[in-house]
């Protein structure tokens, strides 16, 4: 009876010994709310950081429409830009940048693609050991150095080659291809080198060249990587300032045509920016073109996203 | 531990004049770079005939099977002679391309391109020059026929063919090689990654195949080379240890280390 006793309390000492042990924070308790604290403080601080700034953008960059009232159709479609004198037609600017980003990716693209070809399908070797640095030594160039060499050489060469001042969207898209070609190559050697192997090895056991697994194979199922890369090439193209700037002539008037003086959004920002004075209608303006700028990037990250998950629909399906 | 075994002590059979073969390899070495994978394998594959290459993994099996169509081209050294029609076919200067359309391959893995199953087979087809609409549509039912998967698919050949199972994409990937006519088919494991159901449907495929192709498959599964195939080499180390009728390799294996492998002493 004694026994008994003994081993019922016995045990329920144990039982809450074991509760009390089971329930108490150790250090490995506290790291891990130390460590998912940590993380939250982090997130958080991003998340404040980009919600203030698109906060500060948009709620700048309607006030041209909502203080100065001034018709959002005919800032979008007004050719006419002197803020100085209540004149804000952006559209110069708009096709300017539309125009020096769609010509520097449609120049690029075949040189990416072609290079990106030869860099995993051609000479896997002499890829990564040759080209592979040339193109990380070209994406970490300064963009002024691009600008620079752009004023020093294209815009000379333009002039000598078509006369005029030799400033435009066509340096300008040169000197954006030269910018945008690295990011789209390296983006579609991360495409094609994700292909699975055996998509290559089924079609040339079939009896297909290499010419015909790699252009109805090989680029067909990186086709999603190949345009997320050009879409990541526009964007930064579409959002690069100081290169441009440098070798655009920066006139905000409509493009009559390639080789004479024009403007982006950007470039337009850059030099604005400097000259008007807080809470005006010409810095209301500027503002106003950074908004369309923010707009666009985040349009361009979407479109990102929706190649992605179409690319992923049509492998899994 | 594995039990040394001497690679001197081998029984591999030869043909007489009277066999009809469909290819030959004479002291055929594979090296991946220094490493010795293939020694003096010396086979010779009868036509219409189902070999099977057993061994356990390592063996060199599927490398010996992929050198048959040049799939180990910029992949691994290659040497010795492999007879087609009286043509040695490991020589430079032939044409890998005509080569691979007449010695077909399916892989481990079924690895159907991500497109439409009739697109499947219409790939191989274009790339080989065939064009006409009527031609390709033929070709499209009667390899799909062919590889008895047809009933299974013909109201559906504009579906992706990654909504199949793995064993139709198996017998698609087999559907695909044969559009082609080839006179040979090669098949490394074509199993491996299948149920036993869709294992019975590919074997039942091949069994049918035999009447037209000269079948050779590689498989490391033994009471699969004693379902399908008349004959079998067994792979060891790198090295054809013995080359005999299906019958004899698995009733009255001739040496020590097949028996065993036989026997299931390893493997």
């Amino acid at each position: 009876m004694e026994q008994t006793n003994f081993q019922l309390k016995n045990q329920k000492t144990q039982s809450n010994d074991w509760s009390a042990r089971l329930h108490h924070a150790t250090r490995a308790t506290r790291e891990d709310w130390m460590g998912k604290g940590i993380s939250y403080l982090c997130i958080g601080v991003i998340i404040l950081v980009v919600a203030s700034m698109l906060w500060f953008i948009t709620s700048k960059g309607i006030a041209t429409f909502t203080q100065n009232h001034v018709s959002l159709v005919k800032f979008l479609t007004g050719t006419n830009w002197a803020p100085d004198q209540g004149q804000i037609g952006a559209l110069p600017m708009i096709v300017g940048s539309f125009a020096v980003t769609f010509a520097a990716a449609i120049v690029a693209t075949p040189f990416a693609v072609g290079t990106a070809i030869f860099m995993t399908e051609i000479s896997p070797n002499r890829g990564r050991k040759l080209l592979q640095p040339v193109i990380e030594l070209l994406v970490g160039i300064p963009s002024v150095v691009y600008g620079f060499i752009g004023l020093a050489v294209v815009v000379p060469f333009m002039r000598h080659l078509v006369g005029g001042s030799g400033f435009g969207i066509i340096s300008a898209t040169f000197v954006l291809f030269v910018m945008v070609l690295p990011t789209i190559t390296s983006m579609t050697v991360d495409s094609l080198r994700a292909v699975p192997r055996h998509f290559k090895e089924a079609s040339l056991a079939l009896g297909a060249t290499r010419w015909q697994t790699v252009s109805r194979v090989i680029l067909r199922s990186a086709t999603p990587g190949i345009l997320t890369a050009v879409i990541f090439g526009m964007a930064r193209a579409f959002g690069e300032a100081l290169a441009v700037q440098m070798v655009i002539g920066n006139a905000a008037i409509m493009p009559k045509n390639l080789i004479s003086p024009a403007s982006t959004l950007t470039s337009q920002l850059t030099t604005g920016i400097g000259d008007t004075i807080d809470g005006t209608l010409p810095n209301n303006a500027l503002w106003s073109l950074a908004l369309i700028l923010l707009l666009m990037s985040l349009f361009f990250n979407a479109l990102v996203r929706v190649i992605a998950k179409r690319g992923q629909l049509k492998h899994e399906r | 531990m594995l039990k040394q075994y001497s690679f001197e002590d081998t029984a591999v059979q030869t043909f007489d004049d009277k066999t009809s073969l469909a290819m030959r390899t004479e002291n055929l070495q594979v090296f991946y770079g220094t490493n010795h994978a293939m020694h003096d394998a010396d086979l010779a594959f009868p036509k219409n005939q189902i070999t099977a290459l057993i061994g356990a993994s390592g063996s060199g099996k599927s490398t010996y099977l992929r050198s048959l169509n040049r799939m180990n081209d910029g992949i691994a050294t290659v040497t010795g002679k492999i007879w087609y029609h009286n043509v040695d076919i490991n020589e430079p200067d032939v044409n890998i391309y005509e080569i691979r359309r007449h010695i077909g391959m399916v892989f481990q893995r079924p690895n159907p391109f991500a497109k439409s199953i009739r697109e499947n087979i219409v790939y191989a087809l274009r790339a080989n020059g065939i064009k006409g609409k009527a031609e390709l549509a033929e070709r499209v039912e009667a390899s799909l026929k062919g590889a008895a998967l047809w009933d299974e698919v013909k109201d559906s050949l504009d579906k992706s063919a990654l909504s199949l199972s793995g064993g139709q994409q198996q017998r698609l990937c087999i559907a695909r090689s044969i559009a082609m006519e080839p006179d040979v088919l090669l098949l490394d494991e074509p199993c491996s990654a299948l149920d036993p159901i869709s294992t019975v449907k590919v074997e039942e495929t091949l069994l049918k195949l035999q009447k037209k192709y000269t079948i050779i498959i590689v498989t490391h599964n033994m009471q699969q080379a004693a379902r399908v195939s008349s004959q079998c080499a067994f792979f060891h180390l790198g090295h054809v240890m013995e080359y005999t009728s299906t019958g004899t390799m698995f009733s009255n294996p001739q040496i020590p280390v097949t028996q065993d492998y036989i026997a299931g002493s390893f493997g």
